[in-house]
């Protein structure tokens, strides 16, 4: 009898012990990421960043995505639900995270049409294709060629554009950036700065939410 | 053997297998609290340590109530063997941490390393030295229980 309670109350222990060591973890660590996001808020938009909606706007959503991510897909829309729900008071500013193989380069394409004011539009055809030019987790850039038809991109400039120093030093750029703010995921969220600590559609709409609230 | 120096020895014994089972619960829930809290990926090597540790948490569990009462005698036999082939993965991991062996001699995927140091505690405790260590304790008190109780 004796015996059994010594066990059980061994076991007792390590679960509890193992609950609060992991509570007293997970808070210390959110609190750094809230702190080195705070002190590295300067990588966390750049000139170049495409921004989608009021350039004004006092609450700013900053998303590292890689066009090959299927959760990026999937939160596009919802990211721009957010924006839509709280009219000229978000925005989005869009930072590359090129995770999957050759998406390195999919991403230069990108923002090779951002130069010729033609980035949303590619990104939104990028994203509906994206069974069509990613084959086993890898991307496929000629793939995605052949999808971007009717866009009104100029093509020739498009694929010149891809190959400049420019190009590839902005995209560099962002995945250095990405690193200094602890973003090792796509997509990775920052909302007025603050990291979206807990992975979520709510809990980004939350953090957009009290953001706004605090703002306006 | 008087009544009472088999009851001191009985208890004696139950207090090695109990020990061997804390170690092997602080085992499984440090590798846990790495991997699932921290967010260390275990490699491959790591893998094959917690194969023959995760087991012993529960054999030990049985070995501390026999059906008759009092001791398990077989204990031994039925955790030594695990002890023994998880050592030999801990110190194998050890060598590859340590450079001993070249890391493209042995199976880890490109993403994860296990040649790479990912925690250091107080600066010199690493993963598989710890995994040394609950091996060789197990091993240890496994022995002292088989000296004991062979007469």
């Amino acid at each position: 009898m004796k015996k059994n309670m010594i066990v059980a109350a061994t076991a007792i222990f390590f679960i509890v012990m193992f609950i609060i060591m992991a509570t007293i973890y997970n808070n210390k660590k959110d609190e750094e990421l809230n702190r080195s996001s705070q002190e590295s808020i300067e990588h966390l938009q750049r000139d170049y960043s495409p921004v989608k909606g009021p350039r004004d706007a006092k609450v700013t959503i900053v998303e590292f995505f890689d066009p090959a991510c299927g959760t990026c897909s999937a939160f596009y829309p919802f990211v721009k639900q957010l924006m839509k729900d709280n009219p000229g008071k978000v925005n989005l500013v869009l930072r590359y995270l090129p995770l999957h193989q050759n998406s390195d380069v999919i991403v230069s394409i990108l923002e090779a049409a951002r130069l010729q004011n033609l980035f949303w539009l590619t990104l939104e055809r990028a994203y509906e294709t994206r069974e069509l030019w990613i084959e086993h987790h890898v991307s496929r850039p000629e793939k995605l060629w052949k999808q971007l038809g009717g866009l009104g991109l100029d093509m020739n400039r498009l694929k010149e554009d891809i190959q400049s120093a420019e190009i590839a030093r902005r995209v560099k750029l962002d995945i250095k950036d990405a690193k200094k703010l602890n973003v090792s995921k796509t997509p990775g969220f920052f909302v007025n700065g603050k990291p979206l600590l807990h992975f979520g559609y709510q809990q980004l709409q939350q953090l957009v939410e009290s953001e706004v609230a605090a703002k306006y | 053997m008087t009544q009472d120096q088999i009851k001191t020895a009985t208890q004696q014994g139950w207090g090695l297998i109990f020990l061997c089972w804390i170690i092997a619960m602080a085992a499984l829930f440090g590798s846990l609290f790495f991997s699932e809290v921290m967010g260390l990926k275990p490699c491959v090597l790591c893998w094959w340590q917690r194969i023959f540790i995760y087991p012993l948490a529960v054999l030990f569990l049985v070995g501390l109530f026999p059906q008759k009462g009092g001791v398990d005698l077989s204990v031994v036999r039925y955790t030594m063997p695990l002890a023994v082939i998880g050592l030999g993965f801990a110190i194998y991991h050890y060598l590859v941490y340590s450079g001993f062996i070249p890391e493209s001699l042995q199976p880890c995927s490109e993403e994860l390393s296990c040649a790479k140091i990912n925690l250091e505690l107080m600066g010199f405790i690493t993963i598989p030295m710890l995994s040394i260590f609950a091996y060789s304790a197990i091993i240890t008190l496994l022995i002292m229980y088989q000296k004991r109780f062979h007469q």
